[in-house]
C-alpha cells in the first residue's frame, strides 16, 4: 500500500520515501543506480564528483548525493541535459587522467572504465590536462597512483572518518589538488596502518594492493625451494566472487585444488595457527583475569590495528595481548616442524600465506619476525592476488575437484574458521575459555551475543560467578572511542575485540573489491557455516594441534617455546619520518645536542614546558652558543615521556633538574 | 641566532595559547605563525598539528589551499606586483621583466639567493584605478613604471648595506612628492 503523503515521483513511477537521506538512495531502492564516485553510504556527503545530477521540478538540476527526498517531488534521473552534463564530467576527468587501461590494476574493475563504455564515450573532446607525476611505491602494502586520482576524495574521508586517521588528505586547490600524505612524503613515512579502505573505496585505480605475484611465481617454479602456503579463514567465502561465484560459498575444496595446481608444494590452513592464538591468547586471558594481570586485554590479530596502537594508543599497548597474529603462529611453527618433514633446510622453505588483507604484507615484513635471520612469512598474497595468480595459470576454477587440506596444518576447528568475521576471535575464546573455567565440554558451542554487524558491541556473561565483560569493535575510529572511554573509566571490559575493517577480515582490502554491506554479510555467513559443517568447535579439541604442542613446544601452550615463537611485544612507533625542529641553535658546530620530544605523549606531560626551561637555563647560564636546542617528534618512547635526550643519552620521565644536572656532566666531559 | 630560533618557538606556543590550542582556529594560528616565520616549516606545521590534534594532512592541506600560505621561505622583503587585467594592460609585465632582470629572478624563481627579496605576480589587488599597482612590505605604490620599481629597490639596498638609514629615507622620499 502506497501511502501518497510520502512519495515522489522518480521519471515515471510513484516511489515510497522512508528513512532514505537523499535522492540517490530514494531511487537505488527504485531499481535505478544513479551514476557516483564520491558518494558513500559510509562516509559524509561529498558531492564533489556531479555525476548524480538529477532534474528536481521547480529546483533544476541538482546532486542527488546532497538532496533531500521530499514528497510531492517530481525527480526525472536521465534527461537529455543530464546525459550531456554526466558525459561532459566523465569527459573532463578523462582529460586530466592517464588512459592507459590495460596496463592498470584496476582494469575491468574501474568505475571511470566502466562508465566511460556505458555512457558511449568514444572521444574525449577537451584538450588533455594530463602530466605524469611519481608513482608511490613506498609501502609494502599499498601503491599510490597519484597519475589515476579522480579527487572524488573518498579515500581521504575513508582513512578520517572510519579509520579515525587521516593520513592522507587533499593538498592545493583548483587545477594543482592532489590528494597526498602530509607534506606529499611517501606513504610508508607516514601515520598509514597499511589496512587498505582507501583502496577499497578508490573508484579507480589511485589506491590499490601493492601486487606480490612475481615474487612468488618465482619461488614456485625454482625447484630448489619448498613453497608451503596458508589459506586465512575469510579468503574461502570470497575467492569464488573472482570466478563469478556467489559471496559467501565456501571454495576451499577448489581453493587447495588450484593451489596445487599451480604449484605450491604443501597447502594450510591458517585456521591452524588460529585454534593456536585461541589456545595462546585464551591463556593468557584467564591468567590476567584470575591473577590480576592488566586489563582489558586487546586482541592482537589485526595488523593494522597493532600499528595504530604502537601509533595513537601507547598508554593502552600493555593491554595488547602479547599473542601474534595467527599468520605470524604459522610462520615460525611452520619452519620449525617442517624442514624435517619435508627434508628441506629452513632457508629453502618458503612459507607463503593468502590473507584477505593489505597490512598482513606490512606484518611479515617487520624484523621482530625473522627467526635466525630466516623470515618466519616470506610472502603474502591477498585473495585478488590469488585470483590473478589462478586466472594466470590457466586453471578453470570451477571445474576443479575439490581437494584436501595437508597435514598436519590443515586441520582445524570452527573456532579457527570464524576468526575472519566480527566478533569471531571473541567467540572462539569463550569456547575455549568457558570450557577450560567450567572443566566441561560444552553442549552449545555458539555465542551468538558477540555476533552481529553493529561496530561497538558489548556481551557480558557469567561463568560459574566469574563475570566477563566482551567488547567487540572494527573499524579503528571505533577502537579509538573505545579507547577513550577506557581511558575516561567510563567503560570497564575484559576483552576487547578490535578489527580494522568493516564486519572483519571478510571485508578487508585484499578480497575482491566491494563496499557492499550484503556481500561482507554474506562472507561472514558463510564462515559460521563452515563452522558447523565442521566436526569440532573448540580450539582445545584440536589433537592435531595438542601433538604439535607436545612434540615441538618446550612448555606447551604458554611456555618457553610458545612465548618465543608465538609471542611478541610492541613498541611505540612515531607517526611521521623526518621532521624535527630548531628551537635554539648554536654558533657553528654545537658542543652539545639536546632533542626534546614534543609528540603527542610527551606533549601531554608537559614537555613543551619543560624545553622552555632548558632553553631558559641555557641563555641564563651563556650556554646557547655551544648548545643547540631541538623539538624532535617521537622518540618512540611514549609510555616514559617526557623524553630528552641529551647528547647520546635519554632521559625518561625528564625533569628540568634531571637535564640540566646531564647537561653539567656532559658539558664537563667536553671540556676535559 | 641562538636567541631568534627560541624566541620565535616561544611565540609558537604562545600563538597557540591564545588561540585556546582550537582547532577550529587553524586559519588564524598558521597567518599568525607565517608572520613570525616568513613561511610555514615542516617541522612547525607538525607541531601544531599535535598541538592541536589534527592529522598533520590536514594543515598542510589548509597551507596548501590558500595562496596567502607560503611552504617555503621568503625574503626579507616582498613585492607582490598585480598582473590583473587592467594593470596587465598598463604595462605590468615590463616592471615585472625589469624587476626579474634587476633581482636575477624568473616566473620559476621568486627570491634572491641572499634571500632579501620576494616578487609576487598576483592577479588583482582591488586597485585598478591606481594600475599599475605594485604593493611593496605593504606599502601600495600606484601607477609603476619599471623606472620608479628599480629606484625602489635600489633605496632598500641601499639601507640593506648601511649606506643610509630608513629614516634618512623616508625622508628624501617625501621631499620628492
Amino acid at each position: 500500500m502506497i501511502d501518497t503523503a510520502k512519495t515522489l515521483t522518480l521519471n515515471n513511477s510513484q516511489v515510497q520515501i522512508a528513512d532514505e537521506r537523499n535522492l540517490l538512495e530514494v531511487a537505488r531502492k527504485a531499481g535505478i543506480d544513479i551514476p557516483t564516485f564520491c558518494y558513500h553510504s559510509d562516509l559524509s556527503i561529498y558531492g564533489a564528483c556531479r555525476l548524480c545530477l538529477v532534474e528536481v521540478e521547480g529546483r533544476g538540476i541538482v546532486a542527488a548525493c546532497s538532496t533531500k527526498p521530499e514528497a510531492g517531488m517530481v525527480v526525472r534521473t536521465h534527461t537529455e541535459e543530464i546525459r550531456r552534463m554526466r558525459k561532459v564530467a566523465i569527459e573532463l576527468m578523462l582529460a586530466n587522467h592517464d588512459q592507459n587501461c590495460m596496463l592498470c590494476p584496476k582494469n575491468m574493475h574501474c568505475k571511470l572504465q566502466s562508465l566511460a563504455r556505458q555512457f558511449g564515450i568514444d572521444t574525449v573532446r577537451f584538450k588533455r590536462t594530463f602530466h605524469r607525476r611519481p608513482v608511490d611505491r613506498s609501502s609494502l602494502s599499498l601503491v599510490r597512483d597519484p597519475n589515476k586520482c579522480i579527487l572524488c576524495g573518498d579515500c581521504v574521508r575513508a582513512c578520517d572518518e572510519v579509520q579515525g586517521i587521516g593520513a592522507i588528505g587533499f593538498a592545493g586547490r583548483g587545477a594543482s589538488s592532489s590528494v597526498v600524505p602530509a607534506f606529499g612524503k611517501d606513504l610508508a613515512d607516514v601515520e598509514c596502518v597499511n589496512c587498505g579502505l582507501c583502496a577499497t573505496v578508490c573508484p579507480v585505480g589511485a589506491l590499490t594492493p601493492r601486487d606480490d605475484v612475481d615474487a612468488v611465481w618465482h619461488e614456485v617454479n625454482n625447484p630448489e625451494k619448498k613453497v608451503v602456503v596458508q589459506i586465512a579463514p575469510a579468503v574461502r567465502v570470497a575467492l569464488g566472487e573472482v570466478f563469478g561465484g556467489h559471496p559467501g560459498t565456501i571454495e576451499v575444496g577448489r581453493i587447495v585444488a588450484a593451489l596445487r595446481a599451480i604449484g605450491f608444494d604443501e597447502v594450510y590452513d591458517t585456521s591452524f595457527a588460529a585454534d593456536m592464538t585461541v589456545v595462546e591468547e585464551a591463556t593468557e586471558f584467564i591468567d590476567r583475569k584470575l591473577n590480576g594481570g592488566v586489563l582489558p586485554q586487546f586482541t592482537s590479530c589485526c595488523p593494522a590495528w597493532v600499528k595504530y596502537a604502537e601509533q595513537f594508543l601507547s598508554d593502552l599497548l600493555p593491554n595488547l595481548s602479547s599473542c601474534r597474529s595467527p599468520q605470524q603462529m604459522f610462520g615460525p611453527t611452520a619452519k620449525k616442524v617442517l624442514p624435517k618433514k619435508l627434508g628441506v633446510s629452513r632457508e629453502n622453505l618458503i612459507v607463503v600465506s593468502i590473507m584477505p588483507c593489505t597490512a598482513k604484507k606490512f606484518e611479515c615484513k617487520q624484523t621482530k619476525f625473522q627467526t635466525d635471520g630466516v623470515w618466519d612469512v616470506d610472502y603474502v598474497l591477498t585473495t585478488q592476488e590469488l585470483g590473478r595468480m589462478i586466472q594466470e595459470a590457466g586453471i578453470r576454477f570451477n571445474e576443479l575437484e575439490p581437494a584436501q587440506f595437508d597435514m598436519p596444518f590443515g586441520f582445524k576447528t570452527g573456532g579457527g574458521v570464524i576468526f575472519g568475521a566480527t566478533g569471531g576471535v571473541t567467540e572462539a575464546v569463550l569456547r575455549y575459555a568457558v570450557a577450560k573455567i567450567k572443566g566441561v565440554k560444552l553442549d552449545n558451542f555458539e555465542f551468538v551475543e558477540v555476533r552481529g554487524d553493529q561496530n561497538i558491541r558489548e556481551a557480558d556473561f557469567n561463568i560459574d560467578g566469574t563475570k566477563i565483560s566482551l567488547c567487540v569493535v572494527y573499524g579503528l575510529g571505533n577502537a579509538r572511542k573505545v579507547a577513550d572511554m577506557i581511558r575516561k573509566g567510563e567503560k570497564q571490559y575484559d576483552l576487547i575485540e578490535v578489527m580494522a575493517c568493516p564486519l572483519g577480515c571478510v571485508g578487508g582490502a585484499g578480497q575482491p573489491v566491494t563496499t557492499d554491506w550484503a556481500v561482507r554479510r554474506w562472507r561472514a555467513d558463510g564462515l559460521y557455516d563452515a563452522d558447523k559443517q565442521l566436526q569440532l568447535h573448540s580450539a582445545q579439541e584440536n589433537h592435531l594441534l595438542t601433538a604439535t604442542y607436545d612434540e615441538y613446544f618446550e612448555g606447551g601452550v604458554g611456555g618457553h617455546t610458545a612465548h618465543e615463537l608465538l609471542h611478541t611485544t610492541y613498541h611505540n612507533r612515531k607517526r611521521i619520518q623526518g621532521v624535527s625542529m630548531p628551537v635554539s641553535q648554536s654558533e657553528g658546530t654545537p658542543a652539545l645536542q639536546i632533542s626534546v620530544c614534543v609528540g603527542t605523549s610527551c606533549f601531554i606531560r608537559g614537555s613543551q614546558a619543560l624545553l622552555q626551561k632548558i632553553v631558559e637555563y641555557l641563555l641564563d647560564n651563556e650556554l646557547s652558543h655551544i648548545v643547540s636546542v631541538d623539538a624532535t617528534f617521537c622518540t618512540e618512547n611514549c609510555d616514559r615521556g617526557p623524553t630528552v635526550c641529551v647528547g647520546e643519552q635519554m632521559i625518561f620521565k625528564a625533569t628540568i633538574e634531571d637535564v640540566v644536572k646531564v647537561i653539567k656532566e656532559k658539558l664537563a666531559e667536553v671540556k676535559t | 641566532m641562538a636567541e631568534t630560533t627560541s624566541r620565535k618557538f616561544t611565540r609558537v606556543m604562545g600563538i597557540l595559547e591564545e588561540n585556546n590550542h582550537d582547532p577550529a582556529r587553524l586559519i588564524p594560528i598558521l597567518q599568525q605563525v607565517q608572520e613570525d616565520y616568513r613561511y610555514l616549516p615542516e617541522d612547525v606545521m607538525t607541531f601544531i598539528a599535535t598541538s592541536l590534534d589534527l592529522p598533520p594532512s590536514h594543515v598542510f592541506g589548509v597551507a596548501t589551499f590558500y595562496a596567502h600560505f607560503t611552504l617555503i621561505p621568503k625574503g626579507k622583503h616582498i613585492i607582490r606586483l598585480c598582473d590583473g587585467t587592467a594593470c596587465h594592460v598598463r604595462g605590468s609585465e615590463h616592471i615585472l621583466n625589469a624587476l626579474h632582470q634587476k633581482l636575477k629572478l624568473s616566473s620559476a624563481k621568486h627570491t634572491t639567493d641572499d634571500m632579501l627579496f620576494t616578487v609576487e605576480c598576483v592577479s588583482c589587488l582591488g586597485a585598478c584605478g591606481l594600475a599599475p599597482v605594485m604593493v611593496l612590505d605593504e606599502k601600495v605604490h600606484s601607477k609603476m613604471t619599471p623606472e620608479n620599481a628599480i629606484n625602489l629597490i635600489d633605496k632598500i639596498l641601499e639601507v640593506e648595506s648601511g649606506g643610509v638609514t630608513s629614516a634618512e629615507n623616508e625622508k628624501k622620499e617625501e621631499a620628492v612628492a
